[in-house]
């Protein structure tokens, strides 16, 4: 009981946050035409009974692709509070069915964003732990400085080396010649143990290659304008400044869609819609999602995603 | 034997790493938002008995182990092999010094413990967390003593040695916890 008046508090403080900066509250569809491509990311789907024929639906896995459908229609800036799915994600820090704060501002640079997600943070998390300092480090940095690895310059055999002095040879089999995954896989157990030390953190500048919706740095080709935001080690967000040219978008869709045939995944028909929107003009802005129930889990300091949900999953 | 898959994963599930038997007892599912997802499981070789860390790629498969703990009555040694029953079957099985290591030394006739069996053998032998065994062996201790101020290595009906106090005499009935091997208390008819 205790978690589900802290819930309705902490959504009344975000409300009031972006009440006070006029951005708009909005509500797009849970259940969705089309889905996004990332490999990463498995999504439910559903049939829709619309005789002849059924059409298969999606629960989305987050609300971007629809807000930016209502940017690029002139909504200005926009949040929302809405459910996300992602099939098979089950553990201490995930349900398969979770909550997220997605909003955009329309023509703010990322580090603008950082500030007001900062901001919001530091006032959600008032009276429930102490912000000494914001620790922002960039993505090559804290790679580096963990590990002496460079994030950007990929060397199989430096890697390799480095995860069977550090008991991770695991890698070695997993990741083979994939950079990204090799990325994915010291970040998760090297380098975010080590954020644990700071209440906030933000993490920017990452590598080009892990761009997801994020555009390429206008003067650092090798960057992408993406950052990331821990509370003790935890992930709890991630923000771009968002990628607004259609055939960029496109391409990433066609290079997702490869990757999951190679991976022996179902492609993904590309959301035309949203593309469409994107043709039609995504004006410039910065957007960032945060997971609601691991900020519970940080404000009640408990360990299980389960203590914060009503109903998770096994008894959903 | 069946294959499980990382979702599958969980505290006590048996699977088979490096041609080891094995059982999970920790398992945390690690997937960065935007990124690959990985299951970073601590686990137990049955084997060897040590803990060690390792990551799967979330989606993958491993092979069960056909690993199975059973009740097991203690009947004798003939000194090479350590003889068992299974109290409801009768069926006997034996086991051989690395199954049964440092175990033997809390067991006496008839005493029950519990035994893992990979693929229907012996893998180990573990006895329960009390014991009470006789002492077969100490220093007389000094009279008036009460306290275990430092106390006395005995030796036990079965050859175990543990630290007691001072006062416990030969023949007594000693209660010991088989998981330190220390002594706690002295057990009274």
């Amino acid at each position: 009981m205790k978690q589900l008046r802290l819930r309705a508090q902490m959504l009344s403080t975000i409300r009031s946050f972006f009440d006070r900066k006029v951005v708009l509250e909005v509500e797009t569809p849970l259940l969705c035409q089309a889905t996004g491509t990332d490999p990463q990311l498995d999504f439910f789907s559903t049939e829709y009974h619309s005789l002849p024929e059924n059409k298969t639906m999606y629960l989305q896995t987050s609300p971007e692709f629809a807000m930016k459908r209502l940017l690029a229609a002139g909504s200005g800036s926009i949040f929302q509070i809405c459910k996300a799915f992602r099939n098979g994600e089950s553990g201490k820090y995930h349900n398969p069915e979770f909550s997220i704060l997605e909003w955009y501002r329309v023509d703010f640079n990322l580090e603008q964003l950082i500030d007001e997600v900062i901001n919001l943070l530091t006032e959600l998390l008032a009276g429930y732990c102490v912000i000494e300092s914001v620790h922002k480090v960039s993505y090559g940095d804290i790679f580096n400085q963990v590990t002496d690895l460079n994030a950007f310059n990929f060397c199989q055999q430096r890697y390799a080396s480095y995860a069977s002095k550090n008991s991770i040879s695991d890698a070695i089999k997993i990741c083979g010649s994939d950079h990204s995954m090799w990325l994915d896989f010291i970040f998760s157990h090297q380098v975010q143990p080590q954020l644990k030390k700071y209440t906030i953190c933000i993490v920017d500048s990452y590598p080009a290659i892990q761009s997801s919706l994020a555009r390429i740095n206008s003067r650092n080709p090798d960057v992408a304008d993406r950052f990331e935001v821990f509370i003790r080690g935890i992930e709890m967000g991630n923000g771009f400044f968002e990628l607004s040219d259609a055939k960029e978008q496109e391409r990433r869709f066609n290079q997702e869609n490869k990757i999951r045939q190679i991976k022996g995944l179902k492609r993904v028909e590309k959301d035309q819609l949203f593309l469409q929107a994107l043709k039609a003009g995504l004006p410039d802005c910065s957007g960032v999602a945060l997971g609601l129930d691991r900020l519970l889990m940080i404000m009640t300091n408990t360990q299980d995603i389960e203590d914060v949900i009503s109903f998770p999953l096994g008894r959903a | 034997m069946a294959k499980y898959s990382t979702n599958e994963f969980k505290a006590g599930l048996k699977i088979m790493l490096d041609a080891d038997p094995c059982a999970i007892i920790e398992n945390e599912f690690i997937k960065p938002g935007k990124g690959q997802a990985f299951n970073r499981v601590k686990i137990r070789n049955l084997k060897t008995g040590r803990v060690i860390e390792r990551t799967f790629k979330s989606g993958e498969s491993v092979e069960g182990a056909d690993v199975v703990d059973m009740e097991m009555q203690f009947l004798y040694s003939d000194g090479e092999f350590w003889h068992f029953m299974e109290p409801d079957t009768f069926e006997q099985y034996q086991a051989d010094e690395n199954a049964v290591s440092d175990s033997v030394k809390w067991l006496k006739d008839q005493d029950i413990c519990t035994m893992t069996l990979w693929n229907d053998a012996p893998l180990t032998v573990t006895p329960p967390n009390f014991v009470e065994l006789a002492v077969a062996e100490t220093d007389p201790g000094l009279k008036g003593d009460t306290s275990g101020g430092g106390g006395k290595p005995a030796t036990l009906e079965t050859g175990a040695v543990v630290r007691v106090p001072l006062f416990i005499q030969i023949g007594e009935l000693i209660r010991v916890d088989t998981r330190t091997g220390e002594y706690v208390s002295r057990v009274k008819d």
